[in-house]
């Protein structure tokens, strides 16, 4: 296969209300700012694909705001609609088919313009279970309730991850929720759906990303320090809740195995440096190391516990603070992958979790309690 | 260099105005179904499905998540497109790439849309920009109706050449057994029909259809193991010019087409589009589409569409036969249609077009149209590409 890295990457400031932008200059300035983080101008961009939604916009073909501005203008351009980590994968197919050197990937949302309970809502089958008022969040809630009394997670593991990752974020530039908070405030915070309270919840933020993909001869001519894609792939599960365990994560289970075996890693929990993985929920980020692999299935609780996903630990996760600490809905994994290569980079400030980082994971999901995930496997080398 | 690939399925659903006898999942499995028994695979065989429509048709929220149960995804890579009209030559010019880089070997792609539950000209005109432009666009009609009078003015044609492109893709309807308006009409029909949008008149436009189709992208590893003529993926381009309604500048024609036509026939080294093409299966929403666009894209000089049209040059049995199958006029399920357009085109290349079938296709050209103004294009061809 034709080797293929990251060679920019940019984001905005994440925030709760971008009031002084729309979509529009929101992707604008990430563009500019991975073109810029890249070393070249537009012009060295072959290809754009750009990730949207219409539900979270409010708009049919939602795409239509962001293609200018992701410099599609006069090339060739197509459109994911999912989690950004879909949009880079195809956008990554489109260099390994031969057809273009450079693929240029945007994503974006505004979720200060959105109302999440609605938009959420029309994922679940309109005739049998949307008017029973599910949405992610009462979806997720039974997820976790599942996921914690099979394996006897506590609520106390799960508010572990929302202290970690929200004080990672206060290292991240671009986070929109670092704080520093206790367990106990975790605990004390507002019940939003048994078993979850208002910690255990990301934020819904305003912020786009944009990651810039080259073959191996064009790479090389770019960044000094490019992110190589060594392993990816991606895989869905049953549509009805009632059609799965949701205390396992098959999907998850099967698109790592294969990014795994892409990438030639053997002990993920060994051979991976850190990971930026899809923690939309506390409970997620316990339950999708499980799926990972970087722990056994129930383990997930127990890993946090000992620090072992730390920012020192032994397999960090999330050191950028991850979805806990700002979460524009459809940009969520493409971040992920853009703060896995900044990384591998070795210049990911105070969020670097050593210098000698080799190996880097992130992970983005599509749908309700992770019906679908993309894992991305990226390298130094 | 990546893998060659090629289309080695297809399958379309029965396309109505309404299908109340399934849902979306199963109208979705229709065409699934139809597509694999057509390259005599099973799902287990599939490697990944590619999906899309347009959201707020059906106002179901992450329809790659949605459809696994008619799709076939189950604990598959599943990956969701959407651009707008669009969408079935996005999903098509996908399929290619995905299996080209080798990632995949064998790839179900899937358009599909159950318009008959949707507000259409509500939901489109959602595409605008909601500050600007939203209170002034009115859904897909008069936009296009502005294109027909800019036409019409600058080069003097008359609706009566446009309702010759209706006629001609109703009467080739009439061969094909998957399409919505099946029924001839006349150049009187077209021009007595109500008014929509002047110039436009109802049977100048396209319906709205309940319809969902079904390709198979298959590497060259595979290919001719699973067809013996499988329609060889020669080139796509597209182009999705604009953000803003008030972008388009130049309405009397079509620039994404002319710019993607233009890089489609300079990667197949082809000079002369109208000698060279056998077949066309063009996404033309409406009448005029079938004059402007067919200018834009280069088979005869702007302002010369109409005397191509009166000549038959473009009608079955002619030199370059557009729409074989009745195209868009007759049958439009929106997220399916840039599809359908594909499966046409490899259904003439590996000559199992039936009533519809040109003789002797070695390159045909599918289309689709969509968003604001835009264009996606990929070529198919019998042999395999070098």
């Amino acid at each position: 296969m034709e080797r293929v890295a990251i060679v920019g990457i940019g984001q905005t400031k994440h925030e709760a209300r971008k009031k002084e932008v729309n979509f529009a200059e929101l992707v604008y300035e990430a563009v500019n700012n991975a073109l810029k983080d890249a070393g070249i101008g537009i012009g060295e961009i072959d290809n754009v694909v750009t990730t949207c939604n219409d539900f979270w916009d409010g708009r049919t073909i939602s795409s239509m705001a962001t293609g200018d501005v992701s410099g599609a203008r006069g090339k060739n351009v197509s459109v994911v609609e999912g989690d950004g980590t879909f949009g880079a994968f195809y956008g990554l197919t489109r260099i390994l088919s031969g057809a273009y050197g450079t693929t240029l990937v945007t994503a974006y949302s505004k979720g200060s313009e959105s109302i999440p309970y609605l938009i959420t809502n029309a994922a679940f089958d309109p005739i049998y279970m949307r008017s029973l008022g599910l949405d992610l969040v009462t979806a997720c809630a039974l997820q976790a309730r599942r996921y914690m009394k099979r394996y006897g997670i506590t609520e106390e593991e799960c508010a572990l991850v929302a202290v970690k990752n929200r004080g990672n974020a206060l290292a991240n530039p671009n986070a929109h929720q670092g704080m520093k908070i206790t367990v106990e405030e975790v605990m004390r915070s507002p019940k939003i759906a048994e078993p979850l309270k208002a910690f255990d919840l990301s934020p819904v933020s305003d912020g786009a990303c944009c990651i810039i993909l080259a073959r191996e001869d064009r790479a090389k001519k770019m960044s000094p320090r490019p992110a190589w894609v060594k392993g990816v792939s991606f895989c869905a599960d049953a549509y009805l809740l009632g059609d799965r365990d949701l205390s396992e994560c098959r999907a998850l289970e099967k698109a790592a195995q294969a990014a795994y075996r892409m990438a030639g890693v053997q002990k993920p929990r060994e051979e991976i440096d850190v990971a930026e993985i899809h923690d939309a929920f506390t409970y997620q980020e316990l339950l999708w190391t499980e799926g990972l692999g970087f722990c056994g299935p129930g383990e997930g609780g127990k890993l946090v516990a000992r620090g072992a996903t730390a920012k020192s630990g032994e397999l960090p996760v999330n050191p950028s603070g991850g979805l806990l600490g700002a979460h524009p809905v459809i940009a969520a994994g493409l971040i992920r992958i853009a703060e896995a290569a900044r990384q591998l980079r070795g210049d990911a400030g105070g969020m670097q979790v050593k210098e000698d980082v080799r190996l880097a994971l992130a992970h983005g999901v599509n749908g309700v309690c992770g019906q679908s995930h993309c894992v991305w496997i990226l390298g130094r080398n | 260099m990546g893998k060659r690939v090629a289309i080695v399925g297809t399958g379309q659903t029965h396309h109505r105005s309404v299908r109340r006898d399934v849902n979306g999942q199963e109208l979705i499995h229709e065409a699934a179904v139809r597509a694999l028994q057509d390259a005599a695979l099973t799902i287990r065989d599939v490697d990944g499905v590619v999906i899309g429509n347009m959201d707020h048709f059906e106002g179901i929220n992450y329809v790659d998540c949605w459809s696994i149960d008619g799709s076939g995804g189950y604990l598959k890579p599943t990956i969701k497109l959407t651009t707008g009209g669009t969408t079935g030559a996005t999903l098509a010019i996908a399929g290619y790439h995905m299996v080209a880089s080798g990632m995949f070997e064998k790839l179900l792609v899937i358009g599909w849309e159950k318009n008959s539950e949707s507000d259409t000209t509500g939901a489109i005109s959602t595409c605008a920009d909601p500050i600007i432009e939203r209170q002034i666009v009115a859904g897909a009609i008069s936009g296009l109706a502005l294109e027909a009078q800019a036409y019409m003015h600058r080069y003097g044609a008359t609706p009566k050449d446009a309702a010759r492109v209706s006629v001609r893709d109703r009467r080739h309807a009439c061969n094909n057994p998957y399409a919505q308006l099946r029924g001839e009409i006349t150049i009187e029909d077209v021009l007595n029909s109500p008014k929509l949008a002047d110039p436009l008149r109802l049977l100048d436009m396209c319906p709205r259809s309940d319809g969902a189709c079904a390709v198979i992208f298959a590497s060259e590893d595979v290919a001719e193991k699973i067809c013996p003529a499988p329609a060889w993926v020669l080139a796509t381009a597209n182009r999705h010019m604009y953000s803003d309604y008030t972008d388009v500048v130049e309405m009397s024609s079509l620039l994404s087409m002319v710019e993607a036509s233009r890089e489609l026939w300079k990667k197949l080294n082809i000079r002369e589009p109208l000698k060279e093409v056998d077949v066309i299966e063009l996404y033309q929403p409406y009448s005029w589409a079938g004059l402007i666009w067919i200018e834009d894209m280069g088979l005869c000089k702007k302002g010369e569409g109409p005397r191509l049209l009166w000549d038959g040059v473009t009608d079955m049995g002619g030199e370059l036969p557009i729409n074989p199958s009745g195209g868009v006029v007759a049958t439009n399920p929106i997220g399916a249609t840039g599809l359908i357009r594909c499966a046409e085109v490899a259904l003439q290349i590996q000559g199992k077009a039936g009533a519809k079938q040109v003789p002797d296709v070695k390159l045909g050209v599918a289309t689709g149209f969509g968003g604001n103004w835009w264009t996606d294009m990929l070529a198919l061809g019998k042999k395999k590409p070098l």
